[in-house]
């Protein structure tokens, strides 16, 4: 099946520009870009006019929590593919901190039936570092690997164990396995419920400060140099924690860094009267720290965003701050979110999806996130200016625990394209 | 002018106004618990649920006689020992006390934040008698009013404020109540039990006592916590009360008319010496416990007033 869509403004992350232009889709592949209108005559079995509505290679979200085994109530892989496909995410990379967690070769096994029978959009696996993520044991890295697992990780678990860290990622660099933390002093952090400072202070929360990022980055930075392993910081969140990232990328350490959208668009005044739809691990920061993180991300030494999508039941949300549960469901307001920090002028959109679409493809050794010949037909069709008041009860996540709700967002997708299928389309109002 | 709040949550949404209506009232309720006839028909036909899901004795006390000396049908909950140990969340109990109707529902709470989520799903008034470590609004207000009595101003004054301020309530709306009514606010502790950036709140900072002392007009004490003692925030009990407990020394670097205030229980011997606590001419302790059923029962009347006006459908004639 040959799919042309014309009339499309493209977005390339290799390139600068946005020129208008087409896309040839033929099977499963892009088979031409075309940065013109396309030359007559093309043949093709379907052909899409994308009405002057921006052309990107769909996202790569990295860290999604899908809450199978053992929470399918909060969210399942045919849930979670919806929200995707609607989000315009075609690569989902599934994190290990389920319950039990994605330690094994089994358990891996047993998620990567269930998402190729019940999501349409295309689903890695990372497992966990350590046996139950709790810092003691490292996994079979060899087998899960072999399995299919593109990373590991612990996830919120930070391995306090320096010698059991030290070890796995020695291990792991013998595999040339990609190992992603994300870091965090666990002594100052403990029961930590904002970030320490005049809000928290205010709110009569207990707090953490963010040197603790700082402290736990150093350590994973200084392993990883000793080691030699890929190490991949994910969540960073702070100003303080970005000086030790550029030395190690400046040593030039195999190290990559990411962010949570989240933490690029959200301050720790959005908490406001203690809602608690805005607890998140690490908690939410100052405005410099946020600031920080969106200059980091322009300058290239942040290298990816992801939803860091972790959906929790009303229950576990209606409770005081302190007692409620960490994390915000993301797989459908990522792209919107991103897209205020274009609005807002801090980055084009080539940049953008160089941090949603190449670099996590590039990080898990996918082929995607390219608007190439040759690479998969995974895109995303948005109208870049949309504008619309989010309604969480309208996401197709089982969980709607979204920061955002409410928000007056810009940006919405018009059609998800998965190796060439068309798995979404925007209905008509 | 006037008290408009439905919910007393906290000092931080009082404005100057409301402070003054609140303590003004409470003044007339401080005359008439010294009578011999201490009741009132205020809350006549209201029904005050006192919910402590943290262990009170003092504070639970003061609400009672506050509620039944203006008339109300007052019910204490013991929340420890109930619905929360059978594994009920916060807001199915507040429902569910919701549905038996009270009028005004006080509220102690472990955790910060707690009373102010419990105001969002009833529909009656709302007293914070202390949740976690954020508010505490009425040992602030009658802190006010015994400062207002002593002193004969609540403003232009400096107030050294000493002990764990980090996990303190009473510091915290101490803090917001001095400041909105333009006095000079103190901090004196160890470090290691001061907020972070407290001083962005328009407070001095003081690690040392005698500093931090020098010429004040009320010396507010607070309690240090007895798990706190144990070397994780302080070397020991004895190291506290020489480098921070208040001693006649100490106070000698303070004003000489200077108050000693406490919002007990007390620990003698490590925040306080037990003398200065029963100095007759420094000590306003007592008051201070004669002034909390006063400002309780002033502020259950005006949130009362407020709630059958918003009854009435007629939220002008609030307070």
């Amino acid at each position: 099946m040959r799919i042309l869509i014309t009339n499309a403004r493209l977005i390339d992350p290799e390139a600068n520009g946005t020129p208008p232009g087409a896309v040839l889709i033929d099977g499963e592949r892009i088979a031409d870009v075309f940065d013109r209108p396309a030359p007559e005559g093309i043949p093709a079995d379907a052909h899409l006019d994308a009405g002057g509505n921006c052309l990107a290679p769909g996202i790569v979200d990295i860290g999604v929590k899908v809450c199978e085994p053992g929470e399918r109530h909060k969210e399942s892989y045919r849930s979670a593919g919806a929200a995707a496909a609607a989000g315009g995410i075609t690569t989902m990379v599934t994190r290990p901190d389920t319950l039990p967690a994605i330690d094994s070769p089994e358990t891996l096994e047993f998620v990567t039936r269930r998402a190729a029978v019940a999501a349409p959009v295309n689903i890695c696996h990372m497992a966990a570092l350590t046996r139950g993520r709790a810092g003691q044991e490292m996994v079979e890295i060899g087998f899960l690997k072999d399995a299919g697992a593109v990373a590991f990780t612990d996830c919120d678990q930070v391995t306090e164990d320096t010698r059991v860290f030290s070890r796995c990622l020695a291990y792991a660099r013998s595999l040339d396995a990609l190992v992603i933390a994300h870091p965090q002093d666990p002594g100052l952090s403990r029961g930590a419920a904002a970030t320490s400072g005049k809000f928290a202070s205010l709110r009569g929360l207990p707090a953490v400060s963010p040197m603790a990022e700082r402290l736990g980055l150093e350590r994973d930075l200084t392993l990883a140099e000793m080691t030699g392993a890929r190490y991949h910081a994910d969540n960073l969140s702070t100003a303080a924690a970005l000086p030790a990232l550029r030395r190690a990328r400046e040593a030039g350490l195999s190290v990559t860094a990411g962010v949570n959208i989240h933490h690029l668009t959200l301050n720790e005044l959005d908490i406001g009267d203690y809602r608690t739809f805005f607890k998140l691990k690490p908690p939410l920061r100052s405005e410099d720290d946020r600031m920080a993180m969106v200059e980091a991300l322009g300058e290239g030494l942040i290298d990816v965003i992801s939803s860091m999508h972790t959906p929790q039941d009303e229950e576990s949300k209606r409770l005081p701050y302190e007692e409620a549960a960490s994390g915000a469901v993301g797989l459908e307001t990522l792209l919107p979110a991103a897209l205020r920090l274009y609005h807002a002028g801090h980055i084009t959109l080539p940049a953008l999806f160089r941090a949603l679409s190449r670099n996590p493809a590039r990080l898990m050794g996918l082929a995607s996130g390219r608007l190439a010949s040759g690479a998969p037909a995974d895109l995303v069709l948005f109208d870049v200016d949309a504008p619309f008041v989010l309604d969480r009860f309208r996401l197709r996540s089982k969980s709607k625990n979204t920061p955002f709700d409410g928000a007056r967002m810009q940006g919405r997708v018009l059609a998800t394209f998965v190796g060439g299928k068309l798995i979404f389309r925007k209905e008509p109002h | 002018m006037g008290f408009h709040a439905k919910h007393l949550l906290g000092i931080e949404q009082l404005e100057q106004d409301e402070i003054r209506v609140l303590l003004d009232l409470a003044e007339r309720y401080v005359s008439l618990n010294r009578g011999t006839r201490k009741h009132s028909s205020a809350l006549e036909g209201l029904t005050q649920i006192n919910m402590f899901f943290e262990a009170s004795t003092r504070t639970q006390a003061s609400f009672e006689i506050a509620g039944k000396r203006l008339g109300a049908d007052v019910m204490n909950m013991a929340m420890q020992a109930s619905s929360i140990r059978k594994g009920e969340t916060l807001i199915d109990t507040a429902l569910t006390l919701n549905a038996m109707h009270p009028d005004l529902l006080v509220v102690r709470h472990p955790h910060s934040g707690a009373v102010n989520l419990l105001a969002e799903k009833v529909n009656c008034a709302v007293l914070n008698a202390g949740d976690g470590r954020h508010e505490h609004p009425t040992q602030a207000l009658l802190d006010a009013l015994t400062i207002r009595r002593e002193k004969d101003r609540l403003q232009r004054l400096t107030v050294a404020i000493c002990g764990d301020i980090a996990h303190s309530r009473v510091a915290r709306s101490n803090i917001l109540l001095l400041g909105k009514m333009e006095n000079r606010v103190r901090l004196v502790g160890p470090p290691t039990l001061m907020p972070a950036r407290i001083g962005e709140f328009g407070v001095e900072v003081f690690d040392d006592m005698r500093e931090g002392l020098a010429g004040a007009d009320v010396v507010m004490m607070l309690r240090l916590q007895k798990e706190r003692m144990d070397g994780a925030f302080i070397p020991s009990a004895r190291e506290y009360y020489h480098r921070w407990g208040l001693d006649a020394e100490k106070l000698s670097h303070a004003k000489d008319d200077a108050i000693v205030m406490h919002p007990g229980p007390m620990n003698r011997g490590v925040e306080i010496d037990g003398t200065i606590a029963d100095d007759i001419n420094r000590s306003v302790i007592q008051e201070q416990v004669e002034m909390g059923v006063a400002v309780r029962m002033a502020a259950m009347d005006l949130l009362a007033r407020n709630l059958r006006a918003a009854k009435a459908g007629n939220p002008e004639r609030m307070a």
